[in-house]
């Protein structure tokens, strides 16, 4: 086999790899509930096509050899570790299917299942984006480690054990009831939108870690769309994240200076993904039932707006600002209203509604103190504004805010 | 619990100190401690004078040796140390990721040894 062939099988298995395999871990483990032993199977069929597929070429349905050779880890797993009572009904299981004399092309995808799974009230809502991540689009824990910015040891040790208590609480692998369903679904929508980077483009804060997931989180939810096409929230999460993705060119000047969104060139934005964003929302406005990432997508829209007008419509922006709060207040949407109630000439009204929030909940919440800062030094407040920068400042983790504040401060 | 955050700097940050303050390596420091300090999680720390102005010393066999600057060859080098009081690791990661030392040079945490002071210390 040739080098350019070799390199043909490395980036199939690498494709697969990465389409497949939440569809095969879901398939592997939506009756044994056993999502470590799945991924276990999966890597070790992935190993297996590395030396398997060079020399015999590509197999005729590349995800249905996979399946083959992981169900086959599974069930030589289950037999090595001979806790007979404990497995024999997942080794009867996979049998029964072993037995089917071909392998379909075609399985069921059981993706949603899983993402259900992921995010189940039982599971600490802490980890349920570390599980997405890890059980649909394979990431390992030291990269999920980084992400949210905690040992890789301690995520480790947090995936064992929520997988655990999937395969021993009697997590059921299903489509939750229609009563349960907007919250259960709400759930799962949080956890993508987590790993997209909470607060990524309404304010000052730039968050690093969530730029380096944008794109699997976009994929998560077109997966989502795909799977439950006909519910307006997941169209409006995918609109929102889109609009920030169109953006990512424009957030930073050519010195790696960073670039707040009023201020960023719209002919840097990507025109395809606005587009893509707009008949999302579109899409999703037609069920009739905003709710809160169809306002938050709408707020997104109005900025991009700005490439076609010139002018945001802040008033606009208060005004879904304010329909959010009705729904949920969080202190993210909380201080993303006061900036643009500032912006739409509210300062005073602005800055009250900072007030009213509990000084220790915004004690470390970066975007706060830039919003405060900012607004402050509008209203001629030098003395507190120069104070409000210095804890923003102080809190910020992007190398390119703490200069962007910086030099903001100086200026004062 | 207690952490250490012990900061290790590049040589552009230990040569930021010569500057006259304005500088934004200063700046930024100046604004996290400051920060550190009003959340109320500031137990102590201090900077250390660069490198080059160590003096390492081993006893080897009976000998002693001793050697001008720091004991690891590194290019980042350990330029300060921060003690903070917080409930867990995960809050003294948040920590660390905001120091300026973070993006330029690396900031390790541990949490410091109680007990073993204890047994040494009585």
């Amino acid at each position: 086999m040739s080098g350019s062939d070799e390199e043909k099988v490395h980036r199939t298995i690498e494709r697969v790899a990465r389409e497949s395999y939440g569809r095969l871990v879901a398939y592997l483990s939506v009756h044994t509930h056993d999502l470590a032993a799945a991924e276990d199977a999966l890597s070790e069929a992935l190993l297996k096509a590395l030396t398997a597929w060079p020399p015999d070429g590509l197999p005729q349905s590349p995800e249905a050899w996979l399946l083959t050779a992981a169900r086959r880890s599974v069930i030589d797993a289950v037999r090595h570790q001979r806790v007979v009572s404990a497995s024999e009904p997942t080794l009867q299981l996979l049998q029964e299917n072993t037995m089917e004399t071909k392998v379909s092309t075609e399985f069921p995808d059981e993706r949603l299942k899983l993402l259900f799974v992921c995010a189940h009230p039982a599971i600490d809502p802490a980890m349920h984006t570390p599980l997405m991540l890890q059980t649909v689009l394979g990431l390992d824990a030291a990269r999920i480690a980084g992400v949210f910015l905690i040992s890789p040891k301690t995520m480790g040790q947090r995936l064992v054990r929520a997988k655990t208590k999937i395969r021993d609480g009697g997590i059921q692998f299903e489509i939750p009831e229609p009563s349960d369903l907007p919250e259960r679904l709400d759930a799962v929508l949080d956890a993508i939108y987590a790993a997209f980077g909470i607060g990524w483009d309404d304010l000052i804060g730039i968050d690093g870690r969530g730029r380096e997931l944008a794109e699997e989180a976009i994929w998560l939810a077109r997966v989502l769309l795909q799977l439950m096409p006909n519910k307006a929230e997941v169209s409006g999460l995918l609109a929102l994240m889109l609009h920030c993705e169109a953006r990512r060119p424009a957030r930073r000047g050519r010195d790696g200076r960073y670039v707040p969104l009023s201020e960023q060139d719209p002919n840097l934005w990507s025109l395809p993904l606005i587009e893509e964003a707009e008949r999302h929302l579109e899409e999703a406005s037609k069920h009739g039932r905003p709710g809160r990432f169809q306002l938050e997508a709408a707020i997104q829209s109005v900025h991009a707006e700005r490439g076609r007008s010139g002018q945001i419509a802040w008033t606009a922006i208060v005004e879904f600002y304010e329909q959010l709060n009705r729904i949920s207040p969080t202190l993210g949407r909380t201080t993303g209203y006061a900036a643009a109630l500032a912006e739409a000439n509210r300062a005073e009204q602005a800055l009250a509604v900072l007030d009213a929030i509990d000084a220790d909940a915004v004690s470390a919440y970066q975007p706060y103190w830039a919003v405060r800062a900012h607004l402050l030094q509008s209203l001629g407040k030098g003395r507190e504004a120069r104070q409000a920068y210095d804890r923003a400042i102080g809190l910020a983790e992007d190398h390119a805010v703490r200069d962007f504040l910086l030099q903001k401060q100086a200026h004062l | 619990m207690q952490f250490a955050l012990l900061i290790y700097e590049s040589p552009e940050a230990f040569a930021a100190r010569k500057s006259d303050g304005t500088d934004p390596y200063t700046g930024a420091w100046r604004a996290y401690h400051k920060a550190l300090v009003e959340s109320g999680v500031f137990v102590g720390g201090d900077p250390l004078e660069p490198p080059e102005t160590g003096t390492t010393i081993r006893i080897k066999e009976g000998k002693r040796g001793v050697q001008d600057g720091p004991y690891a060859d590194t290019k980042e080098q350990l330029g300060g140390f921060t003690i903070l009081e917080l409930p867990s690791l995960d809050a003294a990661l948040e920590w660390a990721a905001r120091c300026p030392a973070a993006s330029s040079g690396a900031v390790e945490v541990r949490r410091l040894a109680p007990q073993t002071k204890h047994r040494v210390a009585g």
